[in-house]
């Protein structure tokens, strides 16, 4: 029970991310890599939240009395995911708008039929 | 097929060696802060915010903040760039059966009507209250975008009047880096924080940072509204 309380959160972000990697590589749909590379960016959020966590503390907010320095958990990862989130979001918008071309120029969104972008 | 299929599995399980090793070397739940010792004992006397990942993203790394509302804002303006077209392609056939077959349920167009001032407020509180409660800019700009796509969802022949969008949007980046170099002349360095920090653990504290929250929340609302807005003006 503890060593999977220990490494559940390790083995989940990185099932997501060797996930996401399985579908980038193996993949032919376009949609479907975009899919995956998103999976490999909710892996890598996870796993920078879970490094910073500390077992048995709060968040770093000290609104509410009893909060001391003593018992946060470390700000530093939690800001960089903060932002990275939303990066992400748009970074995927970003990547959908070039499927859409590509669709529109191809007719298919199968990356092995497209000519002069193979494996 | 199946051969790349046996390969990806093979540098798949390479890598997942690779984190085994890695992650073992860290353990979970231990405490291994370090660099934000010193945010965390010195944040609120330093910055005035209780929250501290909000001091942390706004005045000790304000300049990265910088950089990525920049990011988002490059990536918004090559999704314009990339589906770019002449002239929103308007339609006007007359015909009632595709009229009807294009409008949504009347469950979502009432419920959007009903809800779209109370999505926008929520994401206005939690970019106001950044510097207090989880949230900030960056989470509430989302929010109001949720907002606006349920607009888009429920009337689709709406949509949001661009000149306006862009205007908010750019204000929100102008105020950002104004407040940047009023700091450089007040007190000497970009981004420095140069109002009062009031009492902490109320709404008017913490110095610049609320100011600089709303203008993030400002643009990173209205540029996923420009995405959303490019992304479903395709559509045919």
């Amino acid at each position: 029970m503890n060593l999977i309380y220990n490494w559940m959160y390790y083995i989940s972000s990185g099932g997501l991310i060797l996930i996401g990697m399985y579908i980038v590589l193996v993949k032919t749909n376009l949609i479907k890599i975009i899919i995956g590379l998103h999976f490999i960016d909710t892996g890598i959020n996870i796993l920078l939240i879970c490094i910073g966590y500390v077992k048995g503390r709060t968040a770093p907010i000290f609104s509410t009395s009893g909060i001391n320095p003593t018992n946060v958990v470390d700000p530093v990862p939690q800001a960089l995911v903060l932002t990275a989130i939303v990066i992400g979001v748009a970074v995927l918008a970003l990547a959908l708008s070039i499927a859409i071309k590509v669709y529109e120029h191809n007719k298919t969104l199968n990356v092995s039929k497209i000519k002069r972008l193979k494996w | 097929m199946r051969t790349r299929k046996i390969v990806s599995i093979i540098i798949l399980l390479i890598i997942a060696g690779g984190f085994m090793i890695t992650f073992s070397q860290i353990p979970f739940g231990k405490d291994k802060i370090n660099v934000a010792n010193y945010y965390i004992s010195r944040g609120i006397e330093e910055t005035g915010a209780v929250n501290i990942v909000t001091s942390v993203v706004l005045n000790y790394r304000g300049f990265d903040t910088l950089g990525e509302v920049t990011v988002l804002f490059i990536a918004a303006i090559g999704l314009g760039a990339v589906l770019f077209v002449e002239k929103r392609v308007q339609k006007h056939t007359s015909d009632n059966k595709e009229d009807k077959a294009k409008r949504a349920s009347l469950i979502l167009r009432t419920g959007s009507n009903l809800l779209f001032p109370l999505i926008l407020l929520f994401g206005a509180y939690i970019f106001i209250h950044g510097h207090l409660t989880p949230g900030g800019g960056f989470q509430g700009g989302a929010v109001v975008a949720s907002g606006f796509l349920l607009i888009y969802l429920a009337f689709p022949k709406q949509s949001i009047n661009k000149k306006s969008s862009s205007v908010a949007e750019s204000l929100g980046g102008l105020i950002f880096i104004g407040i940047g170099l009023l700091g450089l002349i007040f007190s000497g360095y970009f981004l420095s924080n140069f109002l009062p920090k009031g009492i902490p653990n109320t709404l008017f504290s913490a110095g610049i940072i609320p100011i600089i929250y709303i203008a993030v929340g400002f643009k990173v609302g209205f540029d996923l509204t420009g995405i959303i807005d490019d992304l479903l003006g395709r559509s045919k």
